[in-house]
């Protein structure tokens, strides 16, 4: 299922170092099969991971969300920071040159492309660090004619990188006012998939699952095969991860009636949808991140055989509208983030976080999850005193100080 | 694998009761590491096994435990993965009825039972005189049953599976059965409540792994119940409960990886 990170592999290459190095001690460098970009190996079962465009959503499931395995997003009541979600994910996909795919059966995957925030890249522009690397060479050119007279041991040193290409770095942030250039996203591969324009109203009835899932599984199973994405493809071609976003899957749009009915014509749609998915998944380069609206989903029990056939599950709950957005307790926060499940993944144990009921809060430029925490003042009667109280009991504790020392005038100096 | 927890059952490697169906279930938490630990002794207790992993891929069964690669090349193992066979039967290329029966035949429109899956343990497990004198008595590995319910088999057809496996292994052969199923009381799955409740019926050795009931945290995992038929014949059926704490098995298990890791 994973990538395995080969530590044999990386020996001989520490041989040939060891003469250019000062000392025989060897840090334990792990040289792993696949270097792709945008992605890293898992420091607790080797697992290759990749990002999901929040930061703070990586360190909560464990770094990262691993190659081949499946990501679900319980929606909030009015999709909002959901989608804001799947839009990091395809953006960071963007970021770091991964190929990508859109499945939506309501807004148009070219719409939601369009939407995507623009990264923050904080890093020199490219022309600019080609000067910088000019600069460099000289530097070296003039090093190398006066070597070093004291500290002469680090000469062989390699000089340090302080410039990181955008695509190096693992999870991005991301500016949600502003969109991202048409020209960062067209030189990307994508694979759109939009139900309405794939599926006609002809209906059949060749097998109990619901046509628009079929046709979504045969596009995503095309996609993997012919482009290479499979894992029995041959190492020798340069390989790539295919992010498949998959928005408000299970809703009404995709032809579902589980979100209509208690006991729905079709229970067992989604959840063999969600099985072939993860089969095709884990033989393949892929990662998938789907969202689902659970709030209509009316039968319980399919939501719960949902969870257990995905490999992470986050449930987000956003307090607009709700009762909890005038509850004072909460006002530093736009939502509750429930980490519902973390995958097993060749280990026995999973990453295990310290709390699973979190809350979020969406900036200008940075999604981030946080643990939830009281602030120190509940309610008005406990006394945290605000700039005019303080300036008043300062004024009184002056005076106090004052009365101490020469009865009621102020000390002045 | 765990030391500890076959003290409990009073079962080593050249000796524990034969013909049993054992149940595994688990609620709130995850309970594939007793999977796990029943898998790697049975593959080291030289049993023929046949495993039908619904949940999880080879290598992750392959990279947690034993190494199954062996065992399967010996003949010791079958292994049934039903992510990667899933998707033909969903996705078929032709109309090919004509084809040899899959085990997965149930993902397909209109066939719902599970004879086809059946068959295909019957068939792995069935043995000739040469494995009779190779392996011992054969075990039939599911993880997990629930799965099947949530593919749309009815929990009839799923008691039915149960049913023939357990006549075809546990009675017929004196082998044992091991099969995980979730608990899920509070959702509500009545499927999963009816062949969860009909199991424990018929099981003689239940192991339920449990959440802990104030909630979510890090340093234990929960607990594990252990209810114990002790006899058969008797009219009067005892059962034994033991409470385990999990901590002490997952520190275990956690030390067990990190000296995988150390040698690998």
């Amino acid at each position: 299922m994973a990538i395995p990170v080969q530590s044999m592999t990386g020996i001989s290459n520490a041989r040939l170092n060891v003469e250019m190095n000062t000392t025989s001690f060897q840090k334990k460098s792990r040289s792993k099969l696949l270097s792709i970009p945008g992605t890293r190996p898992s420091f607790q079962n080797g697992q290759l991971l990749v990002s999901t465009g929040t930061t703070s959503l990586d360190y909560v499931i464990g770094g990262g969300l691993a190659v081949g395995t499946l990501l679900l997003i319980e929606e909030d009541v009015f999709d909002s920071y959901s989608h804001m979600l799947l839009k990091y994910f395809l953006a960071e996909g963007i970021v770091c040159s991964h190929s990508f795919l859109i499945a939506s059966a309501g807004e148009h995957p070219d719409d939601i492309l369009q939407g995507l925030p623009a990264p923050v890249l904080d890093d020199v522009p490219k022309d600019e660090i080609g000067k910088i690397n000019q600069r460099r060479e000289n530097d070296v050119s003039e090093e190398s004619q006066d070597s070093m007279k004291i500290a002469w041991r680090y000469q062989n040193q390699p000089k340090v990188q302080t410039v990181l290409a955008a695509s190096s770095r693992f999870g991005h942030y991301y500016d949600a006012s502003k969109q991202m250039s048409a020209e960062t996203f067209e030189s990307a591969e994508y694979y759109p998939f939009y139900l309405p324009a794939e599926v006609h109203l002809k209906y059949s009835v060749s097998s109990n699952i619901h046509i628009g899932y079929i046709k979504l599984l045969r596009f995503i199973q095309g996609v993997i095969h012919k482009e290479g994405f499979d894992r029995a493809c041959p190492q020798s071609k340069t390989r790539n991860i295919l992010r498949i976003g998959i928005h408000s899957l299970g809703s009404v749009l995709w032809g579902d009636d589980i979100c209509c009915k208690d006991d729905p014509l079709y229970a067992y749609s989604l959840t063999k949808f969600l099985y072939g998915l993860r089969g095709l998944l884990r033989t393949s380069l892929s990662v998938c991140m789907v969202t689902v609206p659970s709030h209509l989903i009316q039968n319980k029990a399919i939501m719960g055989r949902v969870t257990n056939l995905c490999d992470t599950v986050i449930g987000i709950k956003s307090f607009n509208g709700s009762e909890k957005d005038a509850n004072d307790l909460y006002k530093d926060y736009h939502g509750l983030v429930c980490v519902k499940k973390i995958p097993y993944l060749n280990s026995l144990i999973c990453e295990l976080p310290d709390t699973r009921d979190l809350a979020f809060k969406l900036k200008r430029k940075q999604f981030t999850i946080e643990r939830l925490h009281l602030p120190p003042d509940l309610s008005d009667t406990v006394s945290r005193l605000n700039k005019q109280d303080l300036a008043e009991s300062s004024k009184l504790l002056r005076m106090g100080c004052g009365a101490a020392a020469t009865g009621k005038k102020h000390l002045d100096f | 694998m765990f030391a500890e927890l076959n003290g409990i059952l009073n079962w080593s490697l050249d000796k524990f009761e034969k013909g049993q169906c054992v149940l595994l279930s688990e609620s709130k938490t995850d309970g594939s590491f007793l999977i796990h630990h029943f898998l790697s002794f049975f593959l080291k207790a030289q049993c023929k096994v046949c495993f039908l992993g619904l949940v999880q891929s080879f290598s992750h069964y392959s990279t947690v435990g034993i190494n199954m690669l062996q065992a399967r090349e010996k003949g010791q193992l079958v292994f049934f993965e039903g992510l990667r066979n899933s998707l033909d039967m969903l996705l078929p290329e032709s109309d090919a009825s004509d084809a040899e029966p899959q085990p997965l035949s149930f993902l397909r429109w209109p066939s719902t039972d599970l004879r086809n899956l059946f068959d295909f343990v019957n068939s792995s497990l069935s043995q000739s005189e040469n494995d009779m004198s190779r392996w011992a008595s054969p075990v039939l590995l599911i993880d997990d049953l629930s799965v099947l319910l949530s593919l749309g088999v009815n929990p009839t057809a799923v008691l039915d599976f149960i049913h023939y496996c357990r006549m075809a292994v546990c009675s017929k052969q004196q082998g044992n059965m091991v099969t995980l199923v979730h608990n899920e009381d509070d959702l509500g799955d009545e499927d999963c409540d009816l062949v969860l409740h009909a199991l424990t019926h018929q099981s003689s050795l239940i192991l339920q792994v449990h959440g802990l009931n104030t909630g979510y945290c890090r340093d234990v995992h929960g607990q594990v119940l252990i209810k114990h038929c002790l006899d058969h014949d008797a009219t009067l059926t005892h059962s034994l409960t033991h409470p385990l704490i999990n901590k002490y098995t997952i520190s275990h298990i956690s030390y067990y990886l990190k000296f995988r890791n150390l040698i690998g």
